[in-house]
């Protein structure tokens, strides 16, 4: 369940508005750079809407997380409702509903990864990062969440931070793995 | 003995690129049936060579693609889909064939996009396989170039065209038809069938979502013929399968093997036996929504007719290793817990019961349950039992519950009796 706290709707406005809207305060906008890699996407299926994954992964890459007001500017340039497009961004875990740091540590709590003690990280990591599930660091560099087997279970327990996949994990290695990131 | 599908993936070493991947026989099934078969000769092959489906449901390949409606009256565009998806905890054998030799699953896509006439192409990957994403995206790119996608392919008149759709999370987009919801922008939920996708399916039209093993299987049917891949098998199955296995044995890792080897040589000989100071307690033999297997079991042959007849399903084939030091209970709740979350919410049994079923067993292992509490675990079996769900989530869910309550429901009811874990 914990997973999806992040996925819930939260305006967030507070670390949103300075950056991304316009002069108006709340007015939904998308960059060029977004709406260009959008209509590309655009392109390839029969209408419009059957893009918005791909356009909600697309703000995602730019901004960090998916705010209100990215919902509202996806849904106005996809001609969807803003309820649409946001059933459709709490749905998967991965589109982000909340601000996250800058990097976002997925620990894998799956079987084969919790018969090989991903317990034992778990615990170091919230001593290290002083955060929980859900949660970010005060210094916004870490966000740490759980996420279901990552498919590499033969060298359990395992876990991704950004792009990178870490195997074998033991608590010992964690200093140095985080250490990369800071 | 006999290793198609991984013959040329060395792991730790690039994959070949396409030069590679041709010096070694790579594209020849596809110049052979361009060249001289008809799509209905390519189908017949392959229901012939008893090429069943590795994405867990085991239903016959051949047969599958049979009810896609052919010939010029035909809807189109027709789709084929390689469902990469692999979110099945304890699985992790699909990684292999596409980090390994993704030309592979490219020519076997093509086979069967030209088995079903099929005129556009999807790989569903999900998103934590970023290498192989790069892979394919360049593979992709290759066959593109050297004329075996696109227009007109090998000057034959058949084109073909492929994409490669990254995913964004969500066990639930594995399942067949919740992946044509996530490919049209939807959320991932299921659709009744019938209609069934290969009648109805991406956009309302033919669709074929085949699992990467099954696809890399093709070339190799194609290029050796029917009676050759029926003679792989070692029971009662043809071809050979990628098993895996973790947990605390000392080897864990994933093999090519003739499909019908059994539990305990796969656990002994390949897997290297258990972890000095471990027992073997029981597995789940073909991921996460398998029944469980026990130490009476370890003769059996892992193919999809022997598992079944002992009680469980070979699924995808990649096996988790239960010890004698891991708290049964504790291994199940972490297991409904998954479930629970990946529930797509769509239908209420499952929506409802399983986050019930995980507070059940957490109240357990805590030592907070009571006797009730094992018999409306039970009752929950068959609840959220087949026929009962609108998908095969929670019936998939049900079953290392119900193996666990049989084999091992001295574990549970310790629990009750003594108000905490007996494994500390
Ligand atoms: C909840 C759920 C998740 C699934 N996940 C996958 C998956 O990740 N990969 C896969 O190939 N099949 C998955 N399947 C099975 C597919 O629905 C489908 O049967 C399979 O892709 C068909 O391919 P095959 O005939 O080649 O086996 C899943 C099924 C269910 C019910
Ligand atoms: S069984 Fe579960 S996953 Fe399947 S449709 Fe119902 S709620 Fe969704
Ligand atoms: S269970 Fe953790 S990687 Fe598969």
């Amino acid at each position: 369940m914990i997973a999806q706290k992040l996925n819930t709707k939260d305006t967030g406005k507070a670390n949103n508005t300075a950056l991304y809207t316009t002069g108006v305060a709340g007015e939904p906008y998308l960059t060029d750079l977004e709406r260009t890699a959008i209509d590309h996407e655009v392109a390839q299926v029969p209408y419009k809407s059957a893009a918005v994954i791909e356009a909600l992964k697309i703000v995602q890459q730019h901004r960090g997380w998916i705010s209100d007001d990215s919902v509202g500017a996806i849904a106005a340039y996809l001609q969807m409702s803003p309820a649409e497009v946001d059933s459709v961004a709490t749905f998967y875990n991965l589109i982000f509903r909340k601000p996250v740091g800058r990097h976002v540590i997925l620990l894998c709590d799956s079987i084969s990864c919790y018969v090989m003690k991903y317990g034992d990280l778990y615990t170091a990591l919230q001593e290290k990062l002083n955060i929980k599930f859900g949660e970010t660091t005060g210094d916004q560099c870490f966000t740490l969440l759980p996420n279901c087997c990552l498919g590499c279970c033969d060298h359990a327990p395992a876990l991704m931070i950004d792009n990178d996949l870490y195997k074998d994990v033991t608590v010992a290695m964690l200093d140095c793995i985080l250490k990369k990131y800071t | 003995m006999e290793r198609p599908l991984t013959q040329y993936i060395h792991p730790g070493c690039p994959p070949f690129d396409l030069r590679e991947y041709e010096m070694t026989g790579g594209y020849a099934a596809l110049r052979k049936v361009i060249g001289s078969m008809s799509p209905q000769e390519v189908q017949k092959l392959v229901q012939e060579s008893g090429l069943k489906g590795r994405g867990g449901a085991g239903f016959n390949t051949g047969m599958k693609w049979s009810f896609v409606p052919m010939g010029e009256n035909a809807p189109q565009p027709k789709y084929l889909i390689a469902n990469a998806d692999e979110m099945e905890p304890g699985t992790f054998k699909d990684r292999l064939l596409l980090e390994g030799n993704p030309h592979q699953l490219i020519e076997g896509m093509i086979l069967a996009a030209y088995a079903i006439q099929a005129d556009i192409s999807y790989i569903f990957l999900r998103w934590a396989y970023k290498k192989a994403a790069q892979l394919l995206r360049k593979s992709i790119h290759e066959a593109y170039t050297a004329g075996y996608l696109g227009k007109n392919i090998l000057g034959s008149g058949f084109s073909l065209e492929m994409h490669l759709h990254t995913g964004v999370g969500r066990y639930m987009c594995g399942e067949e038809t919740a992946l044509l919801n996530a490919l049209e922008g939807k959320r991932a939920t299921p659709r009744a069938k019938p209609p069934f996708p290969q009648v109805s399916g991406l956009y309302g039209k033919p669709t074929i979502v085949n699992n990467v093993e099954t696809l890399c299987n093709l070339p190799h049917i194609v290029n050796n013929g029917a009676e050759w891949f029926k003679g792989l098998g070692n029971g009662k199955d043809s071809g050979t399968k990628l098993y895996g296995v973790s947990g605390k044995v000392n080897k864990p890792g994933c093999w090519e093997l003739p499909i019908g080897v059994t539990v305990r040589e796969l656990i002994e000989e390949h897997a290297g036996g258990m972890k000095n100071g471990y027992r073997f307690k029981g597995v789940l033999p073909g991921g996460a929504s398998t029944d469980f297997l026990t130490t009476e079991h370890l003769d059996v042959k892992m193919d999809f007719v022997s598992v079944a007849a002992a009680g469980s399903r070979l699924g995808t084939g990649t096996m988790v290793v239960m010890d004698d030091a891991t708290c049964p209970v504790g291994f199940v709740h972490n297991l409904q817990h998954f479930f629970a979350q990946e529930s797509c919410g769509f239908c209420t049994p499952c929506r409802e019961g399983l986050p019930w079923v995980e507070k059940m067993l957490l109240s357990l292992e805590r030592g907070h349950g009571t006797a009730e509490d094992v018999e409306m675990l039970q009752m929950h079996t068959q609840l959220l039992g087949p026929g009962n769900t609108f998908c095969a989530l929670a019936p998939g869910a049900m079953e290392p519950l119900q193996s666990a309550l049989k084999y091992f429901r001295e574990d549970f009811e310790k629990h009750v009796e003594l108000h905490k874990c007996p494994y500390g």
